[in-house]
């Protein structure tokens, strides 16, 4: 063995561009595509902090109910008669709107009966058999893998047409073309932005609204405060983490609407994980089992990781989420906004 | 003493077959442990070499499937000491598995920054992948340190994911940093062991050129995976019966607990990190010297989750468990891969099969195939149970068998 030194280290050059004037030029712009990502991680982290609130539980195949939702969004508007083309269909707007509720609810529904099975198939044998939170992973992890082979392998066996599933990407459909409504600071903002921002604003708010005011919200938060004194208090616990898992799902079917107006192009089995991955950063960013903590998680965590892809380069983007996250956590270990599901109101 | 330990009603009574086979172990003497467990090495080993009828895998070849078994029997024991032993629930180990492998790839690879054509990498010659062993177990140990240091303070489910971060961040670094790592196309032509050249193998045994027959390259790695387990298993098994393993235990049943009675705990938390770091380390230093080629499509978070899946499917705490979890998960894929039920070839569906038994597994029987034997709960058990009797000692026999 002969150990030579090193001789030519000039080769070694750093891929990292640091770039600020491209973060000072199109500032605004970049908020408010951060912004449109952002609202659609939020709608996705309410999930996984709503369940983590009440179960303490991270529930890993919440990407895989995200992206059964895009197909579900994506069977609903091919039972209203769209063909996949890859074109932009010119509806006018009201049917559009129209079209797009409905497609929505398809995915709503996918998504939430989905949520709802997996809350029922895996873990409710787990909390009656009273495991440890590592058997719940695991099993979170074995659902993930369940749900996206089955749309990877088996939803293309299945006789139906247009095909779904497979290992490539869904072929387009278009619903709506991307149009410049107005700018602001010389940043064009796009019907599609605010469409996606408006909308997952209002189901966000409708959500905090819920947990906070209602009486199902306060059975919520009394289930993730204290099951046992819950059930004394005549709140069915069984119920309430059903109820949990369902407004979950419902948010991300949401969600995955607004993602394919955003990325028509990536309905396909793996196309939750990473977005999966990032809601989940976001929940934890604004402190885990926060319903406004996970709303400005996502928000923050979108506009960031979209100031970083600027400056850094674009294959860094999702870098800068971990490394927000890593840095978030070594500070305040309970994120932004703190727990609060759990913790009483004095 | 013996004889009244057996009939110590609050004596654990042995559950199931790895509880047996312990004890069975456990009572015989040095000698017949070596002369059992030697032959059962060999016969393991010799496995590849006979191709058994039943058990041999038809689409790949069964050696090169036992030697990806051993590497991956590396990676469940160490993941073992921080999920296993310590209750730290690391899901971005696969991330040490990469800088081991990219330690040595970077060492010796052509395509390498470190490479010229004079002088080659910074180590050459056959023994390059040796010596790039210690330093890929090293510098992954100081990796550990690194991710250790700042974020072993989080715990629980935090921990999980600042770990699968971790994992995320080292592979799109590999990913990206393109100049270094060479990006996406990865490193190529990496060293191995040279030896026992000769003129059918010019490049030696474990050089993958050697590939046809029974001896292939797959066996060679196998063995050397062997050797590598075993000694990995002296060095943690030693580490366990220590102050360090009773700590990571203590660790492990309840953290305030063993704070309070005096463990510190961050301290033996950064052990467990940095030692379970290592081996993963020597894990990805063996993979990157088996396929001699390393990109970052083998470190997704994807197979931080299938390492962690053979821990737990195994059970974890328990090394040969462990190992047992890692068999299966290589070579179950790797068994139905080629077989074709009704027109339908198995291979496509067998990670929705995983995740099936994953589910069913976990429901019931969560604590893994072969359950670790909660030491320190035996040994409470037997302490309460000598305190209990110690005032009955002075009465007769008779009264206590009453009460």
């Amino acid at each position: 063995m002969i150990v030579y030194s090193i001789a030519e280290t000039a080769s070694v050059a750093s891929t990292i561009n640091f770039d600020l004037g491209a973060l000072k030029n199109g500032f605004w712009g970049l908020t408010i595509e951060g912004l449109t990502y952002g609202s659609i991680y939020a709608l996705v982290a309410v999930g996984y902090t709503l369940v983590y609130g009440v179960l303490r539980l991270i529930n890993f195949a919440h990407s895989e109910v995200f992206m059964l939702g895009m197909f579900g969004q994506y069977i609903g508007l091919l039972l209203l008669g769209f063909t996949p083309s890859g074109n932009t269909y010119s509806e006018g707007t009201f049917m559009t709107i129209i079209y797009l509720l409905l497609a929505g609810l398809c995915g709503m529904a996918v998504s939430g009966s989905a949520a709802v099975g997996l809350e029922f198939v895996a873990y409710r044998p787990l909390r009656k058999r009273k495991a440890k939170p590592l058997a719940f992973l695991i099993t979170a992890i074995g659902m993930s893998f369940v749900l996206q082979e089955f749309v990877h392998y088996v939803l293309p066996k299945l006789p139906i047409d247009p095909p779904l599933g497979g290992s490539s990407a869904q072929p387009t459909i278009r619903l709506v073309q991307p149009v410049k409504e107005f700018s602001i600071f010389g940043a064009p903002v796009y019907n599609l932005t605010l469409i996606i921002i408006i909308s997952a604003l209002i189901l966000a708010m409708g959500t905090d609204y819920m947990i906070n005011r209602t009486r199902l919200g306060r059975g919520i938060q009394s289930v993730a405060q204290d099951p046992d004194a819950a059930l004394l208090m005549g709140v069915s616990r069984e119920r309430i983490i059903m109820i949990t898992f369902l407004i979950g799902g419902v948010l991300a079917g949401a969600a995955a609407l607004l993602y394919t107006l955003r990325v028509p192009t990536n309905i396909v089995y793996y196309g939750g994980f990473i977005l999966g991955i990032k809601a989940f950063c976001a929940a934890v960013l604004g402190g885990i089992g926060n319903v406004r903590g996970a709303l400005l998680g996502g928000l923050l965590l979108g506009v960031m990781e979209n100031y970083g892809s600027v400056v850094l380069g674009n294959q860094w983007k999702d870098v800068v989420a971990f490394v927000l996250l890593i840095l978030v956590l070594m500070f305040r270990p309970t994120g932004i906004l703190g727990e609060k599901l759990g913790k009483a109101r004095v | 003493m013996n004889s009244s330990a057996a009939k110590d009603p609050n004596a654990p009574k042995p559950r199931g077959i790895g509880d047996a086979i312990r004890t069975w172990w456990n009572g015989l003497p040095r000698v017949m442990q070596w002369l059992v467990g030697v032959p059962a090495i060999i016969v393991i080993g010799l496995l590849p070499v006979v191709n058994p009828p039943i058990i041999t895998t038809t689409a790949t070849d069964f050696g090169v499937v036992m030697a990806t078994f051993a590497m991956t029997a590396l990676i469940a024991i160490g993941l073992n000491v921080v999920v296993g032993q310590t209750g730290l629930l690391d899901l971005g180990y696969v991330g040490f598995y990469a800088v081991g492998a990219y330690v040595v790839a970077l060492m010796t690879s052509p395509a390498s920054p470190l490479w010229n054509s004079t002088n080659h990498g910074i180590f050459s010659g056959p023994w390059a992948w040796l010596a790039c062993v210690p330093l890929a177990i090293v510098i992954t140990g100081i990796t550990g340190v690194i991710l250790g240091t700042p974020t072993l303070r989080v715990r629980g489910d935090y921990l999980a994911i600042v770990t699968l971060g971790f994992g995320e961040i080292v592979r799109l670094l590999a990913d990206n940093l393109s100049d270094v790592t060479n990006g996406a196309s990865g490193l190529q032509a990496v060293l191995f062991p040279e030896v026992g050249q000769n003129d059918a193998h010019p490049d030696g045994v474990f050089s993958s050129a050697n590939n046809a027959g029974v001896l292939n390259y797959g066996v060679w790695w196998y063995w050397l995976g062997i050797v590598l387990v075993i000694l990995v298993l002296i060095i943690i098994g030693n580490l366990e019966r220590s102050r360090v393993g009773r700590s990571w235990v203590a660790i492990r049943e309840d953290e305030d607990a063993a704070e309070i009675m005096g463990v510190p705990t961050f301290k033996y938390k950064l052990w467990a990190f940095v030692i379970g770091a290592g081996i993963g380390g020597l894990s990805g230093a063996v993979y990157a010297g088996q396929v001699q080629y390393v990109d970052p499509k083998a470190f997704t978070v994807i197979n931080s989750m299938l390492f962690l899946c053979a821990v737990v499917l195994g059970g974890q705490g328990n090394k040969l468990g462990v190992i047992a979890g890692a068999f299966l998960i290589v070579y179950l894929p790797a068994r139905v891969q080629g077989i074709e039920v009704g027109g339908q070839s198995l291979s496509e569906f067998k990670y929705l099969f995983f995740g099936i038994a994953l589910v069913v597994l976990m429901i019931f029987r969560p604590q893994g195939l072969f359950p670790a034997r909660a030491r320190l709960v035996t040994f409470g058990r037997r302490i309460y149970g000598a305190v209990k009797r110690a005032p009955a000692a002075t009465t007769p026999h008779g009264e206590e068998a009453s009460a």
